[in-house]
This record gives structure tokens, C-alpha cells and sequence, in this order.
């Protein structure tokens, strides 16, 4: 059946609603007679909490309740962390503070009041009484022996010590002909999704239900974990996730406030909501990145990689959140790039310090380890004077190399790196562009063309690798009146999924796009699911969309078949249904038979109507009409048309790119301006051009923010400097070049759709470009390497 | 203390009594349950809020309701015309893919019809400059920037 | 988010606005366009117990000319500056200097008498009142009174309005800015904020020679308060313009200040960029008089 929707820029069919302003976010469910949550958090990064003295503020105008650590932490259950690593050191983690807090905006007590203003006004009525301890803030120091210890009782500020690799590393490099180190940052970063976080929370009493709003990833494992915090069985726990606005990794976890939302309504039996304020975000919501490390990288004189060794700080914070200790072992993953090195080797210490829980942050764990290897080939290329394209070319394993294997211990599934980077380099016109930068240079102008060739793994994946599943579950129903109806379990949040897994179910059932709804973010309604991150809601949860269908297809044919009273071989699926295939049907009766125009089913104003068929042809409207009615049905054929298919991946995905960036930096002041940003990426089959060039750019946006504005800082006594958006620069509009794509398509065996997944392939591949282009603009003033965010005035000091 | 307001939203009149603390945005959406006007930030950095007051984008998030007496306001929901046809701009951020989770939509809508009205026929450096009010972390603004070119060859 | 209590009043006139003033003193707050004062009291920073809105006052928000001075209302927004046809011929400093301020939806509920009033050592104002020597009418319980600019930033967020004395006008001399003009305002905007880490405000008048007859200067965000570049000034009187003297002149931008420190940029940073911008502004200025 020819495709009319998949591979078309297809307008979203979320957008009518989200352009009128008529979605609903968090904020934008009203029940009756809701109560409003405030909290009262740590002004201190470390300190001990002598008391909490709540009782001006339990008596003041509209407040209904005050709850503590004392009141709350004994009778919820940890904030969860699902990463299991070898002695790993877990804190015991409460919703509540009790004895001590351990970051700035630790939450303290939670005030309850009849409007958001009472509540926010009773905050400042409860008094607590700290007795300051000395805050532990540089990862590094942190992890080094002596106190003060954040979590007394490990003796230290180690939270786990991992190695991981392959290949004999010390002999690897030994034996090359260059060993080059360097100390590499990345720095923590805030994920800002512009919709903080929020939560509603209602229980009903007589029912004994309690239904969760809550913005975020991952509904399903959200209330699995809910159910076991609160204490409540999980099928009189509904988590519904609407609209949300942003994620990027910060809501794939399972925060306190969300238990500590369902317990206060549990209590109460009211309703009851917490919007989290941007100031809280910064403060509260995980941050991402945040590791300190020292990379050697050897290398033959000609260029090829001998191995490579990664010893990194990765600061955890104070607390684990969901996946917080897993975070860096992705980093040991990936040290490999797009690359062939014989020995790898990582070695993570994972450091408690004051701060808010560093987690999965767009790429988590993979931008990291790929702005290590991308600065680390371009330390190569400046070392032994190579271009830093020849350098990579030389280390490139070639398409039939692929299934890839790493000396990570990974299969890369199928890549064409030299396709993309010849693409790129094309598209850039390279050679010339090296020619305007001598040109530029002996005009004393100062410019840089950075390269960076990135792989990624996507499709999160199979499940023997993920702590808590890694598979898709999608249902495809086709409804009596033949509209058809998909229940994914990956909760989109701006990626659009509504409408390219529809535009998936169209193609294979040969209906109009219009016909197609998705479902997803409710407990209640879709079966069990794992939630859009790790660029997998496509690539996982859209072959389940996919395999559905065609068992939903077989079961249809079979119905078909027996409709049209023909031998299932001898009935074909197509645009109009299905049809007795012509050559058989002639044969059949002897004569020529017409091809009739066929109308389409119609949904019925009144009942409904009986399946209709010609005995030549009955439309998959007519067989689900049929498969409703039952009246009718092969003998032992269960009625109804509905597939459930748990799609478990047997495979990550591997998708890559090249990104060009030339930069020109002015020589009085350090600004770095952008000259050209070209990128070429290779997400395998696209389903929807558009909505893939949108997760391009935005995704090198956020990369881009890391390389030159963004950076949480944290001040000696663990106070959040950059605290709100006045202080934490994220990109705007007007900081951004015009970025000019285009793809190469190598398709994956990993899932028959031969998608890949491009979530976070532009925050991957972005972050080292942009730096490689300023450092090679630099290059002439005798730099190396240079540290994120790249400040202007840090370049203007290098030049002068 | 609660003040009286009245003010035309949409086109509608409305009368509250209000605390003069009320900050518009907050009346807009709790009070009158206009909802298509967000929050992102609570310094006046991100444009969320963005609604139109007496024909001007504003941040409803740095006014008091009050302050919007006797006043003409435009939110979101009533940005589309007569019988739902939708703004150019609108239109515009549809085909061109110009939103992903919505939530800077409504008021990145209202200041790029703002800067249409303003600038005709803006270049990219112009549209780029004239959404510095408005913060949006999916996109990369790059087809909100063509979701303005549309609108404004449409407008 | 969420502000605390207040009362709030909206006077019809400003001598009712006076009044009010200085009975709650230092419990009030004048609400111009609020862009500065509505942020500051979501974050609990800043908590009047009285709001008193000018923004109710008739005649406070207006541009024209009179007395050979043009003459702006307190309550005039930044866009009505950034837009007025006639400013941009006959002082373009104050448009260029408008258009500079936060973003589109600030500079639409924004005044010039809130911001020169509230004195923020980064905000974009200071710079072009210092360099225009404005005059800013100040009404108090005991009348008007005109206050220069040289005299009006006092110290950070510290101007020289007595408590009870509300900003009602700022008045630039047009004589001053009469001959061949040359007036500009260059910035580095804190990526987050937009506010600025160095704002310069250059406002050059040349003879037919291109002699500088005069010359004022005006840099904010680079200390505690907004100040005039004296010796820049010093060094333009009297002399043809070539980049060379500019450049020369312009090392003197930041002489003797004791500049702000932050994330952005440290205090040597700042005294670096502001010598950069005034070379900048003054060649983009006086190329503006030729």
C-alpha cells in the first residue's frame, strides 16, 4: 500500500488546541473546592533543623493544614531511586525534611491553605530553626577523604565507585605513540522546562481512589512508584498526565511532592494542588550534567586511537532521585563515539554534595561522554597537526563493520558515518571554508570552524538494560463505526506523537489521518506503559503502534476472508478494504468483474447498521462493524477488533550525525558570533520531516545554551546564585544562528519501522561543535581546551 | 481589602471584586478560568503570560489586575476571529511546526502578532530581536521565526 | 509568585498622589509601569504595605516641546520613546536608548519616570539622562522642583528624590542638542536578564569642522550608579574626531570606578568593556554628526 502520510510533514494534530490556548497543563484542571499546597524549603544548603515551629502559621486566614517531616516523612515511603549499581550507598531519601537538610530548597513543611495566596502567605509565618553545618559544594573536594560528610553515617562523601570498559588500557596506552590528558567539565545545567512542575492530587473517599495530575514522563511507572510510597494498591491509583509543557529528562522521575500531594488529599479528602514557582524549579527540580573528570586519550602518529581512559566526578547532589547514580555508567557507554578504539576504560565516582540531585537531563549521560571523545579527537588532531576531519575519518569503522561492536561492551546497529560527515562537508563547502579562515586569519580576524561526529544511543531500550522495562506497549482498537483508536503507553510532551504514530496507523490501515485518535498519559485508559525519554517514544512505543497493527490486520483478513466467503489467500488488504483479488475473483465466476468504487463506511447517525459487503470487497469499517456485532464471525474467532502488543526491543539504536559550526570571536570583547551551523543527522526512517528538524534545532539549542550561556553555579556556602531566568541564561531567539539541516537515512533492523530516534541527537551532537569551533578559533593563541560555559570574558583574558 | 474591577475580556465585560494583590494573570486564569495564559517564570522573563491590554503585549504576570481597570484585554482564547478563523499567526505557527509543548504558544503568539503589526514585513534579525520577551526551550526558535514569515506574507 | 498584602490607591491627580506620599512615607510605594517594583514584590523582596498607582493620573504620559526643552511625562512608556517620529530626528538618543530596554512586552508597560526613578545601577536610562543632562521635575509637599541629572543618581537605587517627592517630568534642553548631532547608545546585555553589564549613552555635538564642541557621556551598569565619563569628555573637547583620539579618549571610560562584579563579568571585564562601547558609541555617534 503506497504510504501517504509516513514520510510527510504532516501538521500536528495536537496544535489546533495548543494554539487557542484550549490544552490543558496541571494548572488548568480546576476542581471544586481545591486546596492549594506551599512549601516552606531550606534556605541552607546543610544544616541541622532544630524546629519547625508551624503554629502562626496553622491559624492564619485560609490555611487548613501544616504538615512536616515529623507529621509526613515516617508514613511515606523513600523517593525512589530504580538504579541498582554495585554498593551503592542510598540515603535514605524522605519527602520531607526531618532532622537535617541537605540543599537549598529542600523541602521543609507544606502548607495547606484554601487559595494559593494563603498558602504562599503562611509560609513566611513558620520559623525554622537551623544550626548551620559546613556545606560540602566542589565535587572534587567532596570526594576527597575528611569530613564534613553529608550522609554522617557512610563515613564519606562516596556514593559508588565504578569501572567499566574493555580492552587492556594500561598496556593501550603504553604503547602509543601520544598520550594527551585533559581535565574536561561539565558543568550541572538546569533543564527549565518552561511548564514547571505540577501536581493534582484527588481522593475520593467513598470510592477509595486517588486520581494524580501530574506534569509528567512517565505516568505509568509514576504510579507504580506512587502506590508504593503511599501505601495504596496500585489499581485505586490513577495517574493522568494532560498536556505538558517540557520535559527534557526533568519529569522522568518521581518527585516528593507528588506522594506528598496524594497523601495531603488522602488526609484531607479534598482536592488538592502544587504548582511548583521557577524559583522552586531552579531550586528543587533535578539538574542535569554536572561532572568533573579527567580524560587521557592515546594515539598512534597516524592518527589512530589507541585507547582512551575517563576518570570522572559526577555530582550527584545530596539525594538520589530516580536515576540519578545511573547517569554517568550512560557516559561510560558512549566513550567510544563513532569510533574505532580497542581499549576503554571509565572510572566513576559518583560524590554526594549540597546541591539539588543531578538526573537525566536531554542526552543524560550521553552529551557528556560525547563532548569528551569530540574534544578528545580534536586534542588528537591538534597534537599531531592533522585536520580534525582526517583524524575522525581515520577512526570511522566502515558501514559493513556495522553490527559495531565497542569497546564499551555495545552493538552499534547499522551506520554510515563517512555519509553523513561527506554530506556535512558538502553542504559547508569545508576545504573552502578552512581557506576563508587562513584568509581571515592573516587579517588578524579571529574565526573557527568546529567539527564534532557524534552517535548516540537511542530507543531506551531492552529491557535486560533498563531498571525498570524497557519495551512499549501500544493498543490499536478500530471502533464499530471504524474510527480508529491507539492507546500508547510513551506519554508525549511536545513531541508529537499524536500525530506521527497516526500518521503510522493511516498508512498500514488505509484510513484518513482524521480518523486516527491517540491516547496516552492516563493510567486508567491505556494499559501499562514506560514513558517518553531516552528518545524511545518512536522507536519503541511507535513499533508497537506498528505490530499491533498488523496482528489487528491478520485478525481483520481473517473476518475478511470469512465475509467474503473466499479463502484468506485469495483476499487482499488495500486502499478500500479488503477484495477478493481480481485474477482469483474472474476465475471465480467466470467473468470480468468491474472494479466498483466502493464507498467508505460511514459512522451511523442512529443504530447501527449491518457490515455491508458486495461479496467482492468489505471495508475494514464493515469488518470492525462486524467484528462488534459478532453475529457473524469465523467459528472460535474472538469478537471485537483490538490489539494489545508489548514491543520489547532487542536492540538500543544508534543513530548519528556531523555538525559544522564556524564561529568569528571579537577580538576587543570575547563575543563569539556565529557565522554558519550546519548540521547533518541520520535518525534512520523519518515518519515526519518537520517534527524531526523541530527536535534538531531544539536540541542544538540546548546544547548551544550548555556551550555558551547556561550553568547552574552554586556559591562556596551552597547558596543557588543562579536562581531564577534573570540569572540563568537560556537561549533566546535572537542568540541563535539560522541552522541548515539535512539528513542521511540508514536505516536499523532493530525495529521493523527503521526508525532511530532524534530526541536528543542535536543536545549531542551540538554541545562539542560549538565548543571545538571557539577553541579552534583560539587555536593560534595557544589553546587547547577551554571550559563551558565559554564566557566572553574568559576568551577575551585568553586572547590579551 | 477588595477592590471593585471591571474590565472587557475578549469582548465580554466582567465584574469582580478583587484583592488588589491579584496579579492579572492569576484573575485571568483563576478568576475568570481563562487558562490558554501561562506561568513560566515569576521574574517577567519568559512572556508566557503574554496577553494583549488595550492593544499593547504585556506581561499579565507584571500587573495587578487592578491596575487593568476599565480596560480592554485580549487573552489567547479570544485571539482567533469571527467564527474561529484563526490569526495568521496562528495559522502560521501551525504549518510551520512552530510549537512542540505549547506552553510558550499563546503568549509567543501574541507578541509575534505584535511585532507583525509593528513591522510589516520583518527580517529574521527583526523577528528574532522582537520575540526577546518570549522564552521557548523546544523549538530553537528557528520555525517560530518561519511561523512569523508566514504570517506576515499572509497578514 | 505570589506578592504580599497591600493596600492599594489610584489618585485622580498627582498632587493627591503627593499627599498620600508623604503620610505613609517610607510603608508606600509609587507604582509607575511597575516592571521593576512588580517583580521585586513576587519574590518577596519587596513588601509595601501601600501602593500608591500614578498610573491613573491624567497627563503624566506625553512627549512634546516647549520652552525650547522637550518635555516627557513620568508615566511615558520606553515604546512610546522607542517610536515617537519626531524624537528619532531631533533626539535620537532617547529612542535608540528605549529600544535597548528588557524586551517588547517590558517596553510596552515600562515608563522612563519608573526606571529613572528606581535607579537600577544596570538599568539603560541613567546613561542617556547623564548624557543628555536632563532635568527631572520632582513634586513634593512643598511644589516642584528641577533636579539635574549630575545631581539625580545618588547611589545604587538611591536617587535624589526627597521621600515624598514623586519623578513628575524629565526635561532635556533641545538647544544643547542643536547643531550637527551626533548621539548614539551601545550595550552589552546580560544574556539572562538583559539588563545592562555596560551601557553607554554618547552625546557629541561638532562644528562644520568636526571639531567636538561638546561632548557627555554617560556609562551605567558598570558601578553602583550610573556616571558621566568626565575624563572622556575632556579628552573629545576641542578636537577633530579621528579614531585615534577617539580610541585614546575612550580609555579613559572607566577611569577611577569602582566597578560591579558578578557572573557575567568581573570588575576588570567591566572597565574593559565599558573603554570598548564608549570607543564604539562615540565613533558610532560622531560618524552620526558627519
Amino acid at each position: 500500500m503506497a504510504k501517504k502520510f509516513v514520510g510527510q510533514s504532516i501538521k500536528r494534530t495536537e496544535d489546533p488546541r495548543l494554539i487557542k490556548g484550549l490544552g490543558h497543563y496541571v494548572d488548568d484542571i480546576k476542581l471544586p473546592e481545591t486546596l492549594h499546597v506551599a512549601f516552606v524549603r531550606s534556605m541552607y544548603a546543610h544544616a541541622r533543623v532544630k524546629e519547625v515551629d508551624v503554629s502562626e502559621a496553622i491559624n492564619a486566614p485560609g490555611v487548613v493544614a501544616v504538615y512536616t517531616g515529623a507529621d509526613a516523612s515516617a508514613l511515606i515511603g523513600p523517593v525512589p531511586c530504580a538504579s541498582a549499581l554495585p554498593d551503592l550507598k542510598v540515603p535514605d531519601h524522605r519527602v520531607l525534611a526531618t532532622d537535617k537538610v541537605y540543599f537549598v530548597g529542600h523541602p521543609i513543611a507544606a502548607v495547606v491553605a484554601t487559595n494559593a495566596y494563603a498558602a504562599r502567605d503562611a509560609v513566611d509565618l513558620i520559623m525554622v530553626d537551623y544550626e548551620e553545618l559546613t556545606p560540602v559544594v566542589d565535587v572534587e573536594e567532596a570526594a576527597a577523604e575528611g569530613g564534613p560528610f553529608i550522609h554522617e553515617k557512610f563515613g564519606d562523601n562516596i556514593a559508588y565507585k565504578l569501572t567499566a570498559g574493555e580492552g587492556d588500557i594500561d598496556a593501550a596506552l603504553a604503547g602509543a605513540d601520544h598520550v594527551i590528558k585533559q581535565r574536561i567539565v561539565n558543568q550541572r545545567l538546569a533543564p527549565i522546562a518552561m511548564e514547571p512542575r505540577g501536581v493534582l492530587a484527588r481522593y475520593l473517599p467513598g470510592e477509595e481512589e486517588l486520581t494524580i495530575w501530574s506534569s509528567t514522563q512517565i505516568p505509568h511507572l509514576l504510579r507504580t512508584q506512587l502506590a508504593l510510597m503511599i501505601g495504596m494498591p496500585e489499581n485505586k491509583l490513577r495517574v493522568i498526565t494532560p498536556e505538558v509543557g517540557g520535559g527534557f529528562g526533568s519529569k522522568l522521575n518521581v518527585y516528593a511532592e507528588e506522594a506528598l500531594l496524594g497523601w495531603i488529599s488522602m488526609r484531607l479528602a479534598k482536592p488538592v494542588k502544587w504548582i511548583e514557582t521557577r524559583r522552586e524549579n531552579m531550586q528543587a527540580t533535578i539538574h542535569g550534567r554536572g561532572q568533573v573528570g579527567y580524560l587521557e586519550i592515546g594515539c598512534m602518529n597516524d592518527g589512530t586511537l589507541a585507547g582512551l581512559r575517563y576518570n570522572v566526578f559526577a555530582d550527584l547532589g545530596a539525594y538520589y532521585q530516580l536515576l540519578t547514580p545511573a547517569i554517568p555508567t550512560l557516559t561510560g557507554l558512549m566513550l567510544s563515539g563513532c569510533y574505532k578504539i580497542p581499549a576503554i576504560q571509565i572510572n566513576v565516582t559518583g560524590v554526594f554534595t549540597n546541591k539539588v540531585a543531578t538526573d537525566a537531563y536531554r542526552g543524560a549521560g550521553r552529551p557528556e561522554a560525547t563532548y569528551v571523545v569530540e574534544r578528545a579527537l580534536d586534542l588528537v588532531a591538534q597534537e599531531l597537526s592533522m585536520d580534525v576531519v582526517e583524524v575522525r575519518r581515520k577512526n570511522f569503522p566502515a558501514p559493513e563493520e556495522f553490527p559495531f561492536h565497542t569497546a564499551t561492551g555495545l552493538f552499534y546497529d547499522s551506520g554510515n558515518y563517512e555519509g553523513a560527515l561527506k554530506k556535512a562537508l558538502e553542504m559547508s563547502d569545508y576545504a573552502k571554508l578552512r581557506e576563508e579562515q587562513a584568509k581571515a586569519r592573516a587579517e588578524g580576524r579571529i574565526v573557527g570552524i568546529g567539527v564534532s561526529t557524534y552517535v548516540e544511543i537511542c530507543a531506551l531500550g531492552p529491557s535486560q538494560a533498563m531498571p525498570a522495562g524497557g519495551w512499549e506497549s501500544a493498543t490499536v482498537r478500530i471502533e464499530p463505526t471504524g474510527k480508529v483508536t491507539i492507546m500508547t503507553g510513551a506519554s508525549p510532551h511536545g513531541q508529537g506523537q499524536e500525530t506521527s504514530f497516526a500518521q503510522i496507523a493511516a498508512d498500514e490501515l488505509g484510513v484518513d489521518i482524521k480518523d486516527v485518535t491517540v491516547i496516552h498519559g492516563d493510567t486508567s485508559i491505556v494499559q501499562y506503559g514506560i514513558g517518553t525519554f531516552g528518545s524511545r517514544a518512536t522507536a519503541v512505543g511507535g513499533t508497537a503502534v506498528f505490530i499491533a497493527i498488523q496482528k489487528l490486520k491478520e485478525k481483520a483478513h481473517k473476518i475478511a476472508s470469512h465475509l467474503l466467503q473466499a479463502d484468506a489467500t485469495n483476499v487482499a488488504f488495500g486502499e478500500s478494504g479488503f477484495s477478493l483479488q481480481k485474477a482469483k475473483a474472474a476465475v471465480a465466476s467466470g467473468v470480468e468483474v468491474p472494479e466498483p468504487d466502493l464507498p467508505v463506511g460511514q459512522a451511523p447517525a442512529g443504530a447501527l447498521p449491518e457490515p455491508e459487503t458486495d461479496g467482492k470487497h468489505v471495508t475494514l469499517q464493515d469488518v470492525a462493524l462486524a467484528a462488534h456485532l459478532a453475529k457473524d464471525l469465523p467459528p472460535d474467532m474472538e469478537p471485537g477488533l483490538s490489539v494489545t502488543y508489548f514491543f520489547e526491543p532487542k536492540n538500543f539504536t544508534f543513530p548519528f550525525g556531523t555538525h559544522i559550526a564556524v564561529v568569528e570571536i571579537d577580538r576587543e570583547t570575547g563575543d563569539i558570533k556565529f557565522q554558519r551551523y550546519v548540521a547533518v543527522d541520520d535518525c534512520g526512517k523519518v515518519i515526519n520531516p518537520m517534527l524531526v528538524d523541530g527536535q534538531i534545532q531544539g536540541g542544538i539549542v540546548q546544547a548551544l545554551g550548555q556551550a555558551l550561556y547556561e550553568e547552574v553555579v552554586y556559591d562556596e556556602q551552597g547558596q543557588l546564585v543562579t536562581g531564577t531566568l534573570m540569572d540563568y541564561a537560556i537561549p533566546k531567539a535572537a542568540m541563535l544562528p539560522h541552522f541548515e539541516l539535512a539528513r542521511t537515512e540508514t536505516p536499523t533492523d532493530v525495529n521493523p519501522l527503521g526508525v532511530k530516534g532524534v530526541g536528543e541527537a542535536g543536545t549531542i551532537g551540538a554541545t562539542p561543535c560549538i565548543v571545538n569551533a571557539v577553541v579552534d578559533a583560539l587555536a593560534p593563541f595557544g589553546v587547547r581546551h577551554l571550559d563551558m560555559p565559554l564566557k566572553p570574558e574568559t576568551i577575551w583574558k585568553l586572547i590579551h | 481589602m477588595k477592590m471593585s474591577l471591571s474590565m472587557t475580556v475578549n469582548g465580554v465585560a466582567r465584574e469582580h471584586e478583587v484583592e488588589p494583590r491579584l496579579l492579572l494573570v492569576h484573575y485571568l486564569r483563576e478568576v475568570l478560568n481563562l487558562t490558554g495564559t501561562h506561568v513560566g517564570c515569576d521574574t517577567s522573563t519568559c512572556g508566557a503570560c503574554t496577553v494583549r491590554l488595550d492593544g499593547q503585549a504585556v506581561k499579565s504576570c507584571t500587573m495587578f489586575a487592578i491596575q487593568a481597570d476599565g480596560s480592554e484585554v485580549k487573552t489567547i482564547e479570544g485571539f482567533a476571529g469571527e467564527g474561529g478563523q484563526l490569526h495568521p499567526v496562528q495559522e502560521g505557527f501551525w504549518e510551520c511546526h512552530g510549537l512542540q509543548c505549547g506552553y510558550c504558544t499563546p503568549g509567543m503568539i501574541i507578541a509575534a502578532a505584535q511585532l507583525i503589526e509593528r513591522t510589516p514585513q520583518p527580517t529574521e534579525a527583526q523577528i528574532r530581536h522582537g520575540l526577546e520577551g518570549n522564552l521557548c526551550r523546544c523549538t530553537g526558535y528557528q520555525h517560530i521565526v518561519e511561523a512569523v514569515q508566514y504570517a506576515a506574507k499572509k497578514s | 509568585m505570589i506578592p504580599a498584602q497591600f493596600d492599594y490607591v489610584a489618585p485622580a491627580t498627582i498632587d493627591e498622589a503627593v499627599s498620600l506620599l508623604s503620610q505613609h512615607q517610607d510603608e508606600a510605594k509609587i507604582l509607575a509601569g511597575g516592571h521593576s517594583l512588580i517583580p521585586a514584590m513576587k519574590l518577596r523582596l519587596a513588601q509595601p504595605q501601600l501602593l500608591i498607582d500614578i498610573g491613573r493620573i491624567k497627563d503624566l504620559s506625553y512627549i512634546n516641546e516647549q520652552d525650547g526643552q522637550i518635555r516627557i511625562g513620568a508615566m511615558t512608556t520606553h515604546y512610546q520613546l522607542e517610536s515617537n517620529e519626531r524624537l528619532r530626528a531631533i533626539c535620537p538618543l532617547l529612542p535608540e536608548c528605549a529600544a535597548h530596554i528588557g524586551d517588547v512586552q517590558v517596553r510596552n508597560k515600562g515608563t522612563i519616570g519608573g526606571s529613572v526613578a528606581h535607579a537600577d545601577p544596570a538599568g539603560d536610562w541613567p546613561a542617556a539622562i547623564l548624557a543628555l543632562d536632563a532635568e527631572m521635575v520632582a513634586v513634593g509637599q512643598q511644589g516642584e522642583r528641577v533636579i539635574k541629572a549630575a545631581d539625580f543618581f545618588v547611589d545604587m537605587l538611591t536617587t535624589a528624590l526627597a521621600p515624598g517627592e514623586i519623578l513628575r517630568e524629565i526635561r532635556i534642553n533641545a538647544q544643547d542638542v542643536g547643531g550637527r548631532l551626533g548621539q548614539s547608545y551601545m550595550k552589552v546585555a546580560q544574556p539572562a536578564s538583559g539588563f545592562a553589564v555596560v551601557g553607554v549613552a554618547v552625546n557629541l555635538a561638532l562644528d562644520a569642522g568636526g571639531v567636538c564642541q561638546s561632548s557627555r557621556i554617560g556609562i551605567t551598569g558598570v558601578a553602583v550608579k550610573a556616571y558621566r565619563a568626565s575624563g572622556v569628555e575632556n579628552a573629545l573637547k576641542g578636537r577633530v574626531l579621528d579614531s585615534q583620539i577617539i580610541a585614546a579618549a575612550a580609555e579613559h571610560a572607566a577611569d577611577a570606578v569602582d566597578a560591579n562584579e558578578d557572573l557575567y563579568a568581573s570588575a576588570d571585564y567591566r572597565r574593559h568593556l565599558a573603554r570598548v562601547y564608549t570607543r564604539r558609541a562615540i565613533e558610532a555617534a560622531s560618524s552620526r554628526a558627519h
